[in-house]
């Protein structure tokens, strides 16, 4: 049987990452700013059980289960703070929460 | 398994791209749980299957899905693909683009020495898992609980039909 | 047994607490329950304990309720001490207090924040239990500051008046003076004991340090500093007065019967370090003979009916300095338990009549009270002949004629102590019956005749029982004093009786055989000014005001506007500036946020990429 080099597994996180962070700079619609930020928490949990892998012991699965509850609360507040603000201002800009400052 | 490994990191790869760059939200969705489902078989074949398990029934499964809702709450329509189209000029992605390309060069950069030892793929199950959450993470687990708690009662606040929002 | 020690501080305290959080909600009856009743019960508590304790033979009781806190060398716990000496203050404090509490049910029932003036009274008992059970200095210490917080507290309790918050004020800014004595005294105490446990202290002590000791003699000194600021002993005596601006019942309790003797019981409690220091221990008699003298010569001009008797209890509680300066540490509490009878009688008893005369407290305005106040003035006279010494009759003349004595028997200067004390008690006599002839006879300047609840009659006649027969209350403290040989020569007894009777009579002359008028503008210029310079307390807070307070506020008003305030401006014109910049990064945009974020990490991976 094979093996994978970790930092293999480790780049694939990197690149997953860097996609991730991408979107959430560039897009203005709310919608895929949060999916983007979902892929950045998945690519972190790639690289805690990677790395967890990598030494046979569970401790990286163990981070991976928080990064998924981390991200399940995340998805719930940021998706029903989305629903307000589509209701509010009616758009589903990112800037227009700019309003919000005053 | 090498073979796997890497077909499934590509597949990943490419379908992370297409949802960052999508224009319409229940396709870019879709490519999302593409992705999941590849980073779940590689999770699989890194030796970890209860963490592929739960990434394809609480990631792909539950979170998508309250995507999924919410999407279909919104009615996006042809429009907001105009819209999105506009809003994607390369003038507003180009500086994030580079600068998240400069991010990774570093990463990779840091990754190219190697030297970090290998994946053999052995099997880390579902009761090593239990042991260490309850065992050693514990305190973590319930601070875990209190986060979803709390998260729950923000949702429930923030999704509350409210009198003075009508004005 | 130990039990019943923390119950009798943690009763009152509970009373506090309940008035506190839930008193809003119960009816005035309620809260007259609450209030008294959990003095009444410390009371009864405290007699229960007293009659096992002297049944124990008299041994220490110990109560150690846990940890307070603990720092390096340092440990402080909850924990109580009773012995003899503790054991006569607690009967005092929790007995006295009970009247007065009983007294206050009625007497301020009129009082729209019944509520408030029962939970600070409450609380006050509570510090003044923990200040005299504490068995170590860093729970004194709690409970001295506690009582005067209550004393602040409760001397501006009509607070709508901005004098009364000032009188409170004074009284809180001129004890803290002496607070800060006694601290650095505690603090210099444990770098050189390492104890704050009182008893392991003073058996430490005259292993420790030989008598006469540099730093002994610093530190009697300021603990006799702390004694002098709540005792309101010369110099430091200016705050008294001022306080009488409380609530009659007030003054009764706080600023005659308990409080003001802590500093009395802090040095009888720490009696053996004072005998190491004979400087400190002169300074003490010293202290005490001066605030004597001074006080019952301020006392004789006055004519508000509280300045009279809070004066005459400075001067009380000089007598009390002067047999603890003697080394009479038995004869000084003695004169502290019957001066908390019949001053606090006093108190209440003046209350009743500033009451029933209208809130007037000039005492020229009154007169011929007996008639229409007879049980008032039956107590009041009562009070005034133990003040006053009422040869063999009376309680005050036994706690003052073994003070005199003692003074007399002293191995310094005696015969000055001594000389002082019997002209202090000769004013001391005059202007007491001074008060009684103005107040009480003479023509009635009213008719309506006096009405009195069971509830004041009570407390009153009891306290005046004890005015007149506290004297033969044995007060066993052979266990925690060393003996004291006075002097007892029979002579010096008929002289001070002799003293006290010639006071009256002097008082019946001048005061009594005509009624005075109070009346000053045909009296001769120096007769005058004498009588301002008296009726002023002796212009201290004059002499205060030039040295203190002008140099302060000169000092003050010179600096406002100047350089530190540039300092302090410049401070803030930075962190303003430095604060529109940032703010400008706050533009609500949140992928510029996210933004940053990312280049804050690429900043990071520079020196790991790169080096």
């Amino acid at each position: 049987m094979t093996t994978i080099p970790l930092e293999h597994a480790l780049m694939l996180a990197a690149i997953l990452f860097a996609l991730g962070v991408a979107g959430v700079l560039m897009r203005r619609n709310i919608v895929f700013v949060l999916m983007s930020l979902e892929i950045v928490l998945n690519a972190t949990g790639l690289a805690f059980v990677a790395a967890g892998m990598r030494w046979g012991e569970p401790d990286g699965q163990v981070m991976f289960v928080f990064v998924l509850t981390l991200a399940a609360a995340e998805v719930t507040v940021a998706l029903a703070l989305m629903l307000q603000a589509v209701k509010h201002y009616g758009t589903l800009d990112l800037d227009i929460l700019r309003r919000m400052r005053n | 398994m090498t073979v796997v490994f890497y077909s499934t990191a590509v597949i990943a790869i490419l379908a992370t791209l297409l949802v960052v760059t999508g224009r319409h939200a229940v396709h870019a969705l879709l490519y999302l749980v593409v992705s999941l489902f590849a980073v779940a078989v590689l999770f699989y074949l890194m030796g970890a299957p209860f963490a592929a398990a739960l990434e394809i029934i609480i990631y792909a499964g539950a979170i998508m899905v309250l995507f999924v809702f919410v999407i279909m709450m919104l009615n996006l329509g042809r429009a907001d693909m105009e819209q999105e189209e506009r809003w994607l000029a390369p003038t507003t992605w180009l500086g994030p683009a580079v600068l998240s390309a400069v991010l990774l060069g570093q990463w990779l950069w840091v990754l190219r020495q190697g030297g970090g030892g290998d994946i053999t793929g052995e099997i880390v199950g579902a009761r090593e898992l239990g042991i260490a959450l309850f065992s050693q993470y514990l305190l973590a687990v319930e601070m875990a609980g209190l986060l979803l708690l709390a998260a729950l009662v923000g949702a429930f606040h923030l999704g509350r039909k409210r009198r003075e929002d009508d004005e | 047994m130990e039990l019943l020690l923390w119950l009798i501080p943690l009763l009152p305290l509970a009373g506090f607490l309940v008035l506190a959080v839930a008193g809003a909600r119960l009816p005035k009856a309620g809260v007259a329950v609450v209030g008294a009743g959990s003095v009444g019960l410390a009371a009864l508590t405290a007699a229960l304990l007293a009659a096992l304790f002297y049944n124990a033979g008299s041994d220490p009781v110990i109560a150690r309720l846990g940890p307070w806190f603990r720092a390096g060398d340092l440990s402080a716990d909850f924990t109580l001490y009773l012995d003899q000496l503790a054991v006569i203050m607690t009967l005092v404090i929790t007995g006295v207090g009970f009247l007065i509490h009983a007294f206050s049910t009625e007497f301020m029932a009129d009082e729209a924040d019944y509520r408030r003036y029962f939970a600070y009274l409450n609380l006050f008992v509570a510090a003044m239990l923990m200040l005299v059970l504490a068995d170590n200095l860093v729970l004194l210490f709690l409970g001295w500051e506690g009582v005067g917080l209550c004393s602040y507290l409760l001397i501006g309790y009509w607070h709508r008046d901005p004098a009364n918050g000032y009188a409170a004020r004074k009284a809180f800014v001129v004890t803290r003076i002496g607070d800060v004595a006694l601290l650095l005294g505690l603090f210099l105490l444990f770098v050189e004991l390492g104890e704050f446990s009182i008893q392991p202290l003073l058996a430490g002590a005259p292993l420790y340090f030989e008598s006469g000791a540099a730093r002994m003699e610093l530190i009697a000194f300021l603990i006799l500093g702390g004694a002098v600021g709540k005792s309101a002993q010369l110099p430091l005596q200016v705050w008294l007065p001022d306080a009488m601006a409380g609530p009659s019942p007030v003054s009764a309790l706080i600023h005659a019967a308990t409080m003001v003797t802590a500093g009395v019981y802090l040095i009888a409690r720490l009696h053996p370090l004072f005998e190491l220091a004979p400087v400190a221990q002169m300074m003490v008699a010293l202290v005490g003979l001066a605030t004597l003298l001074v006080a019952a010569w301020a006392a004789l001009s006055q004519r508000d009916i509280k300045r009279i008797l809070a004066y005459s209890t400075i001067s009380q509680i000089g007598y009390m300095f002067l047999a603890l300066g003697v080394g009479a540490w038995g004869a000084a509490i003695f004169h502290l338990v019957t001066h908390a009878f019949f001053k606090a009688l006093l108190f209440l008893g003046a209350g009743r009549v500033i009451e029933h005369m209208h809130h007037e407290h000039d005492i020229f305005r009154m007169g011929g009270l007996r008639r229409v106040m007879p049980f008032t003035f039956g107590v009041f006279l009562a009070g005034a002949a133990s003040l006053a010494a009422v040869p063999w009759l009376t309680a005050g003349f036994y706690s003052k004629d073994q003070i005199l004595l003692a003074a007399a028997g002293a191995p310094e200067l005696g015969t000055l102590l001594f000389a002082g004390g019997v002209i202090g008690a000769l004013m001391t006599a005059f202007y007491s019956f001074r008060l009684v002839f103005t107040v009480f006879f003479g023509e009635p300047v009213t008719q309506e005749r006096e009405h009195a609840g069971w509830r004041i009659q009570a407390p009153l006649a009891l306290l005046g029982v004890l005015s007149i027969a506290g004297g033969l209350i044995p007060l066993p403290l052979e266990q925690v004093f060393p003996d004291h040989h006075a002097s007892h020569a029979l002579g010096l007894v008929l002289l001070a009786a002799g003293v006290a009777l010639a006071g009256i009579a002097l008082a019946w002359w001048t005061h009594g055989r005509r009624r005075p008028t109070g009346e000053t503008a045909n009296w001769p210029l120096w007769r005058r000014g004498l009588d301002r310079w008296q009726a002023s307390g002796l212009g201290f807070d004059a002499v205060y005001g030039v040295l203190v307070e002008t140099p302060f506020n000169t000092t003050a008003r010179a600096l406002r506007g100047e350089i530190v305030d540039r300092a302090v401006a410049l401070v803030i014109a930075v962190n303003q500036g430095l604060n529109a910049l940032t703010a400008r990064l706050q533009n609500g945009r949140i992928r510029h946020y996210a933004l940053g974020v990312v280049l804050g990490v690429l900043a990071l991976l520079i020196p790991v990429v790169w080096l």
